[in-house]
């Protein structure tokens, strides 16, 4: 059977001033139907470079290599045109921001029902009543009259749930979330992962999570992969990887989780910080790119990248000294 | 029905909300009532002149305003100065209006493409208008003007042309703006075609600015407009206008100041009414509200 989403060695790499920057380096991954693929890593790790890359979305300056298919239908090297009947319909995208992610001239009911008229071919009747169905899908209160209020009325969940509606107007087969709930209240964040969690049931969409937030992650992806500096560096399903961390930057993101029920413990309160930032590739490295803010590193590791290998059945890292360390298991605490 | 019903209550609260906005202004509605009453003298300008803006009576040359049979008196020529305002409304009112028009056409097209896809189109239109902007609007009007030949229709058009690098600039501006905004990327992830995006989502949200541009531009062309004709390049003796009224009336300005004062007053009074019924209009154009 094909994948919903297929990407296989994708690198992108920016042509700027200062010369070529690796943004992501030979991801290959793939997104099963209603499943829920998160994509984890620090800020400027490539995890939303992946994502535009996926609806092409990139600036002109960038070079993108690899395949990515859509129910194996190259998407990479499709016309312009027909990139744009996918976007929206086929895959779709919710941002970090809701304040600015809606058009302050429209009402509510013309944007979702634009994307409805474009794609479906629906009349302005037709995308109305679908309009009403969609903000009940996301659980809007009094659907209806939202649809003649602009988005300056609606505070920052409600502006998500117009933006989540308009999303998954088209029933999409993958729905790629750029850290959806980052920009919310804790209380609104969970009741946006509700409706994610059952749009995954209702409409069948796949999806695509970007986050760097682990809490997010134990909620509602079934599978992760862990990026950083533009590499995978493990991937695996979710209950594995958060109770056996392989890779020492896993151990580590998982060691920087605030825990209240672990407070104390060790007969220490600090969280642990990984020391160093992540570093700018300027080409292929020819070490290992985690190395030099690692604690397990020696010196096979300045010699050369290590590949993303099996560490354990089903989950795999990119490490010369894979395994777990004697730490408590972290899922248990992060979920909600 | 019901919600049919629903529906248009709604639209007649969103229309009453507007009016409101607009209304609560009443400078606003001072430039409304100026812009109407402009309007109408100028569509029905010689049903309402009391007299033959042109007939001559040299028996009654400099009549004093206020006089009987010559509300504002005559002029050299013993032309009755009322009808050769009102009927000269119409010149001015076509120069102020289709100038900007035109400007704003042309203009905004080439401010939204040179903003939206940039590159070469964006460096030549740009450079374009840096040659248009490097001389003063007054002298290019009168260059322009002087080469397309007096009359008003080339006037117009001279006024246009050297409206049109300020819509360029200003539309472009607000482009560069909008089209990184996120609700700009949210649409391209919709799939929204380039004219779509520039026509759909970018140009309505460019529209306060290019409305408040386009309240200061008619009455700029209108002063425009008054000018080339007191140069004598617009429109021609012995059709009536302001402006060349007031070319007729600086020889007498010491005999018979009035003469210069009701055609500066009306230019005055029509800028006005322009200016504060386009601030009005950003009022309501702004779905965010002002204060």
């Amino acid at each position: 059977m094909t994948p919903r989403l297929q990407v296989e060695d994708l690198s992108v790499q920016f042509n700027t001033d200062e010369g070529p920057v690796l943004a992501v380096d030979r991801m290959s991954f793939t997104v099963e139907p209603r499943e829920v693929l998160a994509l984890v890593g620090e800020s400027g790790c490539g995890k939303s470079v992946t994502s535009m890359s996926i609806l092409r979305l990139l600036p002109r300056l960038s070079s993108v290599t690899g395949s990515i298919k859509l129910e194996g239908q190259e998407l990479t090297s499709m016309s312009e045109a027909s990139i744009r009947e996918i976007r929206g319909r086929d895959i779709s995208m919710i941002f970090q921001e809701p304040m600015t992610s809606l058009n302050p001239s429209f009402t509510v009911g013309f944007q979702i029902g634009e994307v409805l008229r474009r794609h479906e071919g629906m009349t302005r009747q037709q995308s109305r009543v679908r309009a009403v169905e969609l903000l009940e899908l996301v659980r809007m209160p009094a659907p209806k009259a939202r649809l003649r209020e602009y988005p300056h009325q609606l505070s920052g969940g409600m502006r998500q749930r117009v933006m989540i509606a308009m999303a998954v107007a088209c029933s999409p087969k993958v729905l790629i979330a750029d850290e959806p709930t980052t920009a919310l209240d804790v209380t609104i964040q969970a009741q946006i992962l509700d409706i994610l969690r059952d749009l995954r049931q209702e409409v069948g969409t796949s999806i695509l999570l970007i986050t760097h937030d682990l809490g997010v992650v134990a909620d509602i992806a079934d599978r992760v992969e862990i990026m950083y500096a533009g590499h995978q560096i493990e991937s695996g399903l979710v209950d594995d990887l958060f109770a056996n961390p392989q890779h020492p930057y896993t151990i580590g993101l998982l060691g920087a989780v605030p825990r209240p029920d672990l407070l104390g413990q060790n007969g220490s309160r600090r969280l642990q910080e990984i020391p160093g930032l992540v570093p700018v590739l300027r080409g292929r490295p020819n070490s290992c790119v985690f190395a030099p803010r690692c604690p397990r590193a020696t010196s096979v590791c300045g010699e050369s990248m290590p590949p993303l290998e099996q560490a354990q059945p089903g989950q795999h890292a990119a490490c010369f000294h894979a395994g777990k360390s004697p730490t408590v298991s972290v899922k248990k605490g992060l979920q909600r | 029905m019901t919600t049919a019903v629903m529906e248009l209550t709604a639209r007649a609260q969103q229309r009453r909300r507007l009016r409101r906005r607009f209304t609560r202004r009443p400078t606003a509605v001072i430039g409304l009532v100026g812009v109407a009453i402009f309007v109408v003298v100028a569509l029905f300008g010689p049903l309402i002149s009391p007299a033959d803006p042109n007939a001559t009576n040299y028996n009654e040359i400099f009549v004093s305003p206020f006089s009987s049979g010559h509300l504002l008196g005559t002029d050299d020529l013993g032309r009755d100065v009322l009808s050769r305002l009102i009927v000269g409304t119409r010149a001015s009112m076509e120069a102020g209006v289709f100038a900007t028009l035109i400007a704003a056409l042309v203009g905004v097209l080439l401010g939204l493409f040179a903003g939206y896809y940039r590159g070469w189109l964006d460096t030549v239109v740009m450079r374009l208008t840096d040659v248009l902007l490097s001389f003063p609007f007054v002298i290019l009007a009168v260059g322009l003007a002087s080469i397309l030949g007096p009359s008003l229709s080339n006037a117009i058009l001279a006024l246009a042309i050297a409206s049109i690098p300020t819509f360029i600039r200003i539309t472009r501006a607000e482009v560069l703006g909008l089209r990184e905004q996120d609700y700009v990327q949210a649409a391209v992830v919709s799939g929204a075609a380039g004219r779509v995006i520039m026509f759909g989502h970018i140009l309505r949200n460019c529209l306060a600015p290019l409305v408040v541009q386009g309240s200061v531009a008619i009455p700029g062309a209108i002063i425009g407009a008054a000018m080339l004709s007191f140069l004598g390049l617009g429109e021609q003796p012995p059709t009536a206008s302001w402006g060349t009224m007031l070319s007729e009336s600086q020889n007498y300005l010491s005999q018979a100041s009035w003469f210069a004062v009701f055609p500066g007053l009306a230019i005055a009074l029509a800028t006005l009414s322009f200016n504060m019924f386009g601030d009005g209009l950003r009022d309501v154009l702004d779905p965010r509200g002002s204060q």
